[in-house]
């Protein structure tokens, strides 16, 4: 290149630290990180089980269970969440279609482990985002945190979880649940905190206690943006069960990587199908809960 | 149960982050924007000292600002004092300890607020025993208290109605059956009808004394409208500024107002609806004609019955129905329509 004859080397290539400090940094990281690891075995076993159980619970459930059982539930579900014919319906006419090229197995295998991920993320977000919520100082230590996990691409969170947990169903769903669990703490707090301040003033002057205040009017107030979190949350999850195939999740996710893998465009067509057409179930479902929640919060009258 | 007054002495609420480290330049007679220029401190309350006797309604009027939401609040605490005391009962409300506090709120006190304040998810039954709910009284016998305060307010029928399904006057309906199934001594009104329409806001406050008339509550209403004030007061404190520039009836008020700026408030009052007989009657000796009115009547009553009656001078009785003077019909319409002189007043004084 014509500017690097003319430059000092040094600003031409960069400088980069010598071969054999990197390779000396590497090795003492990644072994005193896998020492770490091996004496906390059973810390981390003690986290696995209970995950493992609960998915494989699940996902036998959804499996074994006759496909007529599994979708007469579902589409109950969604009836009794949206209360709408048409999301019904729609949902009725995807599974079906799923069904019939046959990805009903794979996709119960991706609904077992988003459930569990969204259940998951939502009994650790839900309490941090109520934390956040009562106290400013939680909320200034919490929320670099939240950017950063937000910014991660979703590549990034295999790494840790690897070296920790290995390979596997429960690292990938404990991926899913840490790249899906930020909007949930952020929508319960942002929902607590936009609770109108006369109603909360109100409960302070009939003498309710915090725990009162918080059940009885922030909790009930904040529940449609707290919907609109788990919404969120769900539709990542799903996102993320894609990528967590890398690590051992099955499903669909593990269909589209073979696909990618092996040029098979009908297959991961189909697969991707597959996922976009729950997503949009589990979307649709969800909000149209979300609005009959606020429904009583609409000012009719001035 | 009989009720208690309320006392409050030498209170100031200075807002701000240290606000106990201006309370001497404030007694020093700092004024409210200097305070806020030089310190960054904003002047909430200054010395106040009211007593607001037990089963009677005390007003407190002013203008946007002057300080009586700030007031108001510190009867039940939502607000803590600077310095000062808040007298109930023999106890000082601002020295209760948080639990206590709790309690005194959950069964002295009931609130009811300017911009209603009801839970958007609760029916008007839910609302109604929210009190309740917060005390821990089972469902069962809290939605019989409920169900007859619903009644008492006009909103039968309407039970298992959303405040958004409601009018204005209608939800502010909900509002004082929610503070009135609480059951508590201390009524506490924050421009409770200040949002409504002004033929609502009359018939509210018909329900008001109305139910007063039966409680006995001990009620603080607040307002910024003197007619409001006049008409449901038995007591008027008048606020400027955080300090209280008058207190007393509203028949003094309006025959003695404490300065030109309360002068300027009362110059538009029906003076015929404040203004009572014995006020303007001549005293004693001498009294004429057979027609009687008791002590205590306003001015437009007695001319009504005066000329119902075809009188035009009436004896005035006191309270055992002994003659102390007598009034005419045309001292009694002047005085209803020209500001009565200083020299009135002396009669006031001495009652
Ligand atoms: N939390 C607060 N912090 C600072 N200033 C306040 C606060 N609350 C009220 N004030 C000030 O105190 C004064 C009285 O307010 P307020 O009691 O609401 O008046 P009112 O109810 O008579 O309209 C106003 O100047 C207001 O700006
Ligand atoms: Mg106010």
């Amino acid at each position: 290149m014509a500017t690097c004859s003319i430059l000092p080397d040094i600003l031409c290539s960069f400088p980069a630290v010598s071969d054999s400090y990197i390779r000396l940094a590497r090795k003492t990281i990644d072994d005193g990180f896998r020492a770490q690891v091996r004496s906390h075995a059973h810390l981390i076993d003690a986290v696995v089980q209970p995950l493992q159980a609960f998915l494989n619970f699940l996902e036998k459930l959804f499996v074994n269970s006759p496909w007529i059982v599994v979708l007469a539930v579902m589409l109950a579900i969604v009836y009794l969440a949206s209360r709408s014919k048409a999301i019904t319906l729609g949902t009725a006419f995807g599974m079906v279609l799923i069904g019939v090229v046959g990805l009903w197995e794979d996709t119960m295998v991706t609904l077992a482990i988003v459930t569990v991920a969204t259940l998951i993320a939502i009994i650790i977000g839900m309490p941090i985002g109520i934390l956040m919520a009562r106290s400013d100082r939680v909320q200034a230590a919490i929320n670099p945190v939240l950017d950063v996990m937000q910014t991660l691409p979703s590549f990034v969170y295999l790494i840790p979880v690897v070296v920790i947990f290995g390979i596997g169903k429960v690292p990938g769903l404990i991926a899913v649940v840490i790249y899906a669990v930020p909007p949930m703490i952020r929508l319960t707090n942002l929902g607590i905190r936009l609770v109108d301040r006369d109603v909360l003033e109100a409960a302070d002057a009939f003498g309710s206690s915090p725990g009162q205040k918080l059940w009885n009017v922030q909790m009930p107030l904040a529940l449609p943006t707290i919907m609109a979190g788990i919404n969120q949350t769900i539709m990542m999850s799903l996102a993320m069960v894609v990528v967590a195939s890398m690590v051992g999740v099955g499903g669909l996710g593990k269909n589209t990587l073979q696909a990618i893998n092996n040029q098979f465009f009908t297959f991961g067509f189909l697969n991707g199908f597959a996922l976009v057409a729950i997503a949009i179930i589990f979307d649709r479902a969800s909000q149209a809960f979300g609005k009959r929640l606020q429904k009583h919060t609409e000012v009719v009258h001035g | 149960m009989a009720s208690h007054g309320i006392e409050i002495r030498g209170l100031y609420k200075i807002f701000g982050p240290n606000g106990k480290a201006h309370v001497e330049a404030v007694k020093a007679g700092i004024s409210k924007t200097e305070l806020n220029e030089r310190h960054g401190h904003v002047l909430g309350l200054k010395d106040i000292n009211i007593a607001m006797p037990g089963g009677c309604i005390t007003v407190v009027m002013g203008l946007s600002g002057s300080g009586k939401s700030t007031l108001i609040r510190h009867i039940n605490r939502l607000i803590e004092p600077t310095v000062g005391e808040v007298i109930y009962d023999g106890r000082d409300i601002c020295r209760m300890s948080q639990s206590d506090l709790r309690e005194f709120r959950r069964h002295k006190t009931a609130m009811v607020f300017q911009k209603f304040a009801l839970l958007p998810h609760r029916t008007v039954m839910e609302n109604t025993v929210y009190g309740l709910d917060i005390q821990g009284v089972p469902r069962s016998e809290s939605r019989k208290k409920g169900q007859r305060w619903i009644e008492r307010v006009g909103l039968s029928g309407f039970e298992n109605h959303y405040p958004n399904q409601l009018s204005g006057g209608m939800q502010q309906r909900v509002g004082l059956a929610r503070a009135l199934t609480n059951d508590a001594d201390i009524l506490l009104m924050d421009e409770a009808y200040s949002a409504l329409d002004p033929l609502i806001r009359v018939d509210m406050q018909t329900v008001l004394l109305d139910l007063q008339a039966e409680l006995k509550k001990t009620v603080v209403f607040i307002t910024h409208d003197l007619d409001e004030a006049l008409r449901l007061g038995d007591k008027i404190a008048i606020l400027r500024d955080g300090e209280v520039i008058q207190q007393g009836s509203g028949q003094e008020i309006v025959l003695r107002p404490a300065d030109p700026y309360i002068a300027s408030f009362v110059k538009e009052v029906n003076r015929g609806r404040v203004i009572q007989v014995q006020t303007v009657m001549t005293p004693a000796a001498g009294i004429a004609g057979t027609f009687a009115l008791p002590s205590g009547t306003t001015l437009e009553t007695a001319a009504k019955q005066m000329t119902a009656a075809g009188v035009s001078v009436a004896q005035v009785l006191d309270g055992d129905g002994k003659p102390i003077g007598q009034i005419d019909l045309t001292s009694l319409i002047s005085a209803m329509v020209t500001p009565v002189g200083h020299e009135d007043t002396a009669q006031i004084a001495a009652e």
